[in-house]
C-alpha cells in the first residue's frame, strides 16, 4: 500500500501534471488537436531554449503556438510543412528532432562514437585481465615458488 | 594495459575540452543563429507606424543598404540602444554609405510607440508596425532588440540579436557596409 502511494506521488509529479499556459483554441476535431499537441512539444521555445513551446509562458512561444493551431485548422497544412516552417525561420535548433545533415551529422553521431569507444575501452581492460590470469608460470618462477614455498618458517 | 592506450581517457578529455571551448568561445552563444543569413529578406507587408493605412513592402528596403530594427516601447535595452541609434542615422558613414534605418516597430501599441519617438527622437527612415508579432515570426525574430543589416539587394548579410552598440556598430556593421561599398 505505501509502495503504492509512493509511486502515485512519485507520477503525479511528473512534468505531465505540470502547469503550463493555458490557451483557448479550437479544433475542428480531436485529430487537430492531438496534431496540435504533438507539434507543440517537438518545437523549442526560441527565447526559453531548455523548453518546449507548449510549456513556455515567453510571448514567442505564445504566438508560435498561435501559428501551429492557424497552421493546422485554417490553412489544413501538414506536420511536415509546419515544421518545415519553423525550422526555416528559426533554424535546426527549434526543432527537438534535428535533421539529419552535415551541420547536425556530429550531433546525432557523436554520442554513438563515444558509446562505441567506452565500450572497446572496457573489452579491453576485461580481456586483458583474464589474459593475464591464464598465463602460466615459466619453469623458472615455478621452481622459484617451490623453493620459497618449501623454506622453513 | 599497455602504455600508449593510457592516454585514450587523457585525449577524450582534451577533445572534450576542445569542443567545449569552441562551443563557449563562440560569439552570441545562447542565441539563435539566424536561418536567414544570407538569404533574401521575406516579402512583406507592414501598415506604416505614421501612416497606417499605407503599406510598406520588401521592395521600399531596396536600392540602399538598410539596418532593419526591431524595436518596441515595452523594451528597456531598446531604450539605451536609441541613442547609438541616433548617432548612427547622423552618422558620416551611414550618410556615404546611404545607409537607411528602418524601424519595426514590434508587438507594441502604436499610441506608445508615436509618442516614444516624438519624446526620444526618431533615427528611423520609416518605421513598419507589426502589432501581433506575425511580421517577426517570418523573420525569425523572437525578442527585442534585433536588428538585421541588409545589402541593397534586400539579402540578410548580419543579423544581432541584442542590442547595436557601439561595439557592435564598430566591429561587426561598419566593416561590412566598407565592404559593400568597394564591391559596389
Amino acid at each position: 500500500m505505501r509502495a503504492g502511494l509512493a509511486l502515485l506521488a512519485v507520477l503525479l509529479c511528473s512534468p505531465a501534471f505540470a502547469a503550463s499556459p493555458v490557451d483557448v483554441f479550437e479544433f475542428d476535431s480531436p485529430e487537430q488537436e492531438q496534431r496540435y499537441r504533438v507539434l507543440i512539444d517537438e518545437l523549442r521555445c526560441p527565447k526559453c531554449m531548455n523548453v518546449n513551446i507548449a510549456g513556455s509562458d515567453a510571448p514567442i512561444a505564445q504566438d508560435l503556438r498561435a501559428v501551429v493551431h492557424r497552421m493546422i485548422v485554417q490553412e489544413g497544412r501538414t506536420n511536415e510543412e509546419i515544421l518545415t516552417f519553423m525550422q526555416e525561420r528559426y533554424g535546426d535548433f527549434v526543432l527537438y528532432d534535428p535533421p539529419f545533415n552535415s551541420r547536425t551529422g556530429l550531433l546525432w553521431l557523436l554520442p554513438l562514437v563515444v558509446g562505441l569507444a567506452i565500450v572497446a575501452l572496457v573489452w579491453r581492460l576485461v580481456t586483458g585481465a583474464r589474459t593475464r590470469q591464464s598465463q602460466a608460470l615459466t619453469a623458472q618462477e615455478e621452481a622459484a615458488l617451490r623453493e620459497f614455498l618449501d623454506e622453513p618458517r | 594495459m599497455s602504455k600508449p592506450s593510457l592516454f585514450i581517457p587523457l585525449v577524450v578529455f582534451v577533445a572534450i575540452v576542445g569542443l567545449f571551448y569552441l562551443g563557449f568561445g563562440l560569439d552570441e552563444r545562447g542565441q539563435l543563429p539566424s536561418a536567414l543569413l544570407g538569404k533574401d529578406f521575406p516579402e512583406f507587408s507592414a501598415p506604416d507606424l505614421y501612416a497606417p493605412d499605407a503599406i510598406i513592402t520588401r521592395e521600399d528596403l531596396l536600392g540602399a543598404p538598410a539596418l532593419v530594427n526591431v524595436w518596441a516601447t515595452w523594451c528597456p535595452t531598446c531604450k539605451a540602444e536609441h541613442e547609438v541609434l541616433m548617432d548612427i542615422a547622423a552618422s558620416a558613414t551611414a550618410g556615404t554609405a546611404g545607409l537607411r534605418i528602418v524601424g519595426l516597430n514590434y508587438k507594441d501599441d502604436r499610441g506608445k510607440a508615436l509618442q516614444w519617438l516624438a519624446e526620444f527622437g526618431n533615427p528611423y527612415a520609416m518605421v513598419l508596425s507589426d502589432t501581433n508579432g506575425l511580421l517577426g515570426v517570418e523573420l525569425g525574430v523572437y525578442g527585442a532588440p534585433e536588428t538585421f543589416l541588409l545589402n541593397p539587394q534586400g539579402q540578410v548579410i548580419y543579423k544581432r540579436v541584442g542590442d547595436v552598440n557601439q561595439r557592435i556598430w564598430e566591429e561587426e556593421i561598419k566593416p561590412r557596409l566598407a565592404q559593400l561599398e568597394a564591391a559596389g
